[in-house]
């Protein structure tokens, strides 16, 4: 594997509150959290249990209530272009083409429009994109959409990647492409990526650990080392390997763990 | 009818089916193969035949509605031509259509008429561009100040309810009597309006647009450059032609108060000598400008809203 032991990311005895009218509700409970560079890790957890309040800490769109969130030896405080975020949602911006939207992230950092468009170009034949620059994103389907996500989330070539369960909203066969695409595009390009999913198959198939999440408020309850033997495969072929059922079962145990634990507190 | 919508529905399944896209295709081609047995030739042949049969029906219906339509205007025309040439109403006050044809015609070959269209017409573009650019300018400011928007909220409800005509006698006196006091009028009608809906459009911007735009790092600036103003341009579209009619009123209100040219003038004078022909002539006029400035809205509507954007 391309991981070395440097840190990428860190929480420090991370918790956040999310304040409202009804009240402050604690949602993350000191939280501790490394991820070295390069590595690929999940956050799987039923809902409620902060899987993406901490994606967002990470992202720096808000600091968390206490604790320290680390990137590369310095404090985030806001988003930077060196982490990448992709959404459920594809979000491009209907008006804009599609070459317009995967160009999005590098005129905002102030790049030329030509440098950005040829950059933007060069992506989108990555993701598999080639000659639809001029088209708009109604005129796409949803996979492929999100490929100009992915191509938009890589443009100003951050060093983490965020991905907030951006396979979920596509169909199985789309989803698994795009989850191979991913991977290896990672892979090729030695991002540090923090995936968060409900769909365990997916997270045991993609990363190199995964964490799995209680809530009430939202913990890590237990870690996972995926066998080397599946980290190698791409997921499609991780899969259909005879040892991915084990790990997929031994998640689901701990979800299932995790669940009554959970109910018994609601009790 | 019933046959038709079948032939219709089958149609579409038999492109679907084409394109391949969805797991349902395959199945529905089998299905059709076993049963009607086509070549591609006259399966192309079909599908002709039945898209020619959905046109020739909508051409049917069109025709059959602009028939309608205009056989009520006749009828309408008609009958007031009758009522007032035999005395039914009163043709002093109502007039009746070659009257009012004949006055558009001689008022508009000796030239009396072009200097008020010319007038009231660009009164009230001015009104409408101008209310439509202050209103979406005072909206970003709300925007960009979210504790100004908070402050004016209440402020922005009493002055939006008021019935704003009724300030015309300060602008009259502060203003003029003139272009200056009507130009007034007129934004206070659509100025408000447009403000507090285009303000709306910006609050509202779909949220993941906006965090897209600050994960990457953006400015606030960036976001109204890039996200806030362009995803509300429809919305800018349509509150213009929402003031194209706003603009007409406060333009005709104003010209009743104060002017010495236009057509609101024309309608009160007519009134004050009692020449009703001409107060209706004045108002087909009002009607035709303003529908063609509205379509000419329309058409720049079409123009720049225009490419793949769907939403």
């Amino acid at each position: 594997m391309a991981v070395t032991e440097e840190t990428m990311l860190e929480l420090r005895s991370v918790s956040h509150v999310y304040v409202g009218k009804q009240g402050a509700s604690l949602a993350v409970e000191d939280m501790n959290l490394t991820v070295a560079r390069g590595e690929f890790i999940s956050l799987v957890g039923p809902s409620g249990c902060g899987k993406t309040t901490v994606l967002s800490l990470l992202a720096g769109l808000f600091p968390p209530a206490s604790g320290t969130v680390i990137m590369a030896g310095r404090r985030v405080q806001k988003p930077s272009s060196k982490v990448g975020y992709m959404l459920q949602q594809d979000c491009l911006l209907p008006w804009r083409t599609i070459l317009n939207n995967a160009a999005l992230g590098l005129e905002i950092s102030g790049m030329p429009r030509p440098e950005a468009h040829a950059a933007a170009e060069r992506l989108l034949e990555e993701v598999g994109l080639s000659g639809t620059g001029g088209r708009y994103p109604a005129e796409l389907s949803g996979g492929m959409r999100q490929r100009v996500a992915l191509a938009r989330t890589l443009a100003p070539d951050p060093e983490v990647l965020l991905l907030d369960e951006p396979f979920s909203a596509l169909d199985m066969h789309i989803k698994m492409q795009l989850e191979d695409l991913v991977q290896s595009t990672l892979r090729k390009l030695g991002k540090t990526a923090v995936l968060v999913t409900h769909d365990l198959a997916e997270a045991a198939a993609m990363s190199d650990r995964v964490l799995v999440l209680g809530r009430n408020p939202g913990h890590i309850r237990t870690e996972l080392r995926i066998p080397e033997e599946l980290r190698r495969l791409a997921p499609t072929e991780a899969r259909k390997h005879p040892t991915f059922q084990d790990v997929f079962d031994s998640l689901w145990e701990e979800m299932g763990a995790g669940e009554k634990e959970g109910g018994s507190l609601d009790e | 009818m019933n046959e038709l919508d079948l032939l219709g529905g089958s149609g579409g399944n038999g492109r679907n089916g084409a394109g391949g896209s969805s797991g349902g295709g395959g199945k529905r081609r089998q299905g059709k193969g076993g049963a009607v047995q086509l070549s591609s030739a006259e399966q192309a042949g079909w599908l002709e035949d039945i898209y020619r049969r959905y046109m020739t029906r909508q051409r049917t219906v069109n025709t059959a509605v602009l028939s309608v339509q205009l056989l009520i205007l006749a009828l309408f025309l008609g009958l007031w031509e009758a009522a007032g040439r035999l005395r039914w109403i009163d043709p002093l006050l109502f007039s009746y259509p070659s009257k009012i044809g004949a006055l558009l015609v001689s008022s508009s070959v000796d030239g009396t008429l072009w200097p008020h269209i010319g007038v009231t017409v660009a009164e009230t573009a001015a009104g409408f561009l101008l209310g439509t650019i202050v209103g979406t300018a005072l909206a970003a400011l709300l925007w960009w100040f979210p504790f100004l928007a908070r402050v004016c909220d209440p402020y922005l409800v009493v002055f939006n309810s008021l019935p704003k005509v009724a300030l015309g006698p300060i602008f009259i006196v502060a203003l003029g009597q003139g272009f200056m006091s009507i130009l007034a009028v007129t934004l206070t009608m659509t100025v408000i309006v447009t403000t507090i809906g285009i303000y709306n459009r910006f609050r509202d911007m779909e949220p993941g647009l906006v965090k897209v735009v600050r994960l990457l790092g953006g400015s606030r600036w960036q976001l109204f450059r890039l996200v806030i103003l362009p995803g509300s341009f429809p919305v800018i579209i349509s509150t213009l032609k929402v003031n194209v009619g706003l603009a007409w009123v406060g333009v005709i209100v104003g010209e009743f108060l104060v002017a010495k040219e236009g057509l609101g003038y024309l309608i009160i004078y007519g009134f004050q000598v009692f020449n009703f022909t001409l107060v209706l002539s004045t108002l087909v006029v009002i009607a035709a400008a303003a529908t063609l400035m509205y379509q000419g809205v329309a058409l720049m509507e079409k123009r720049l809203v225009s490419g793949g954007r769907d939403s």
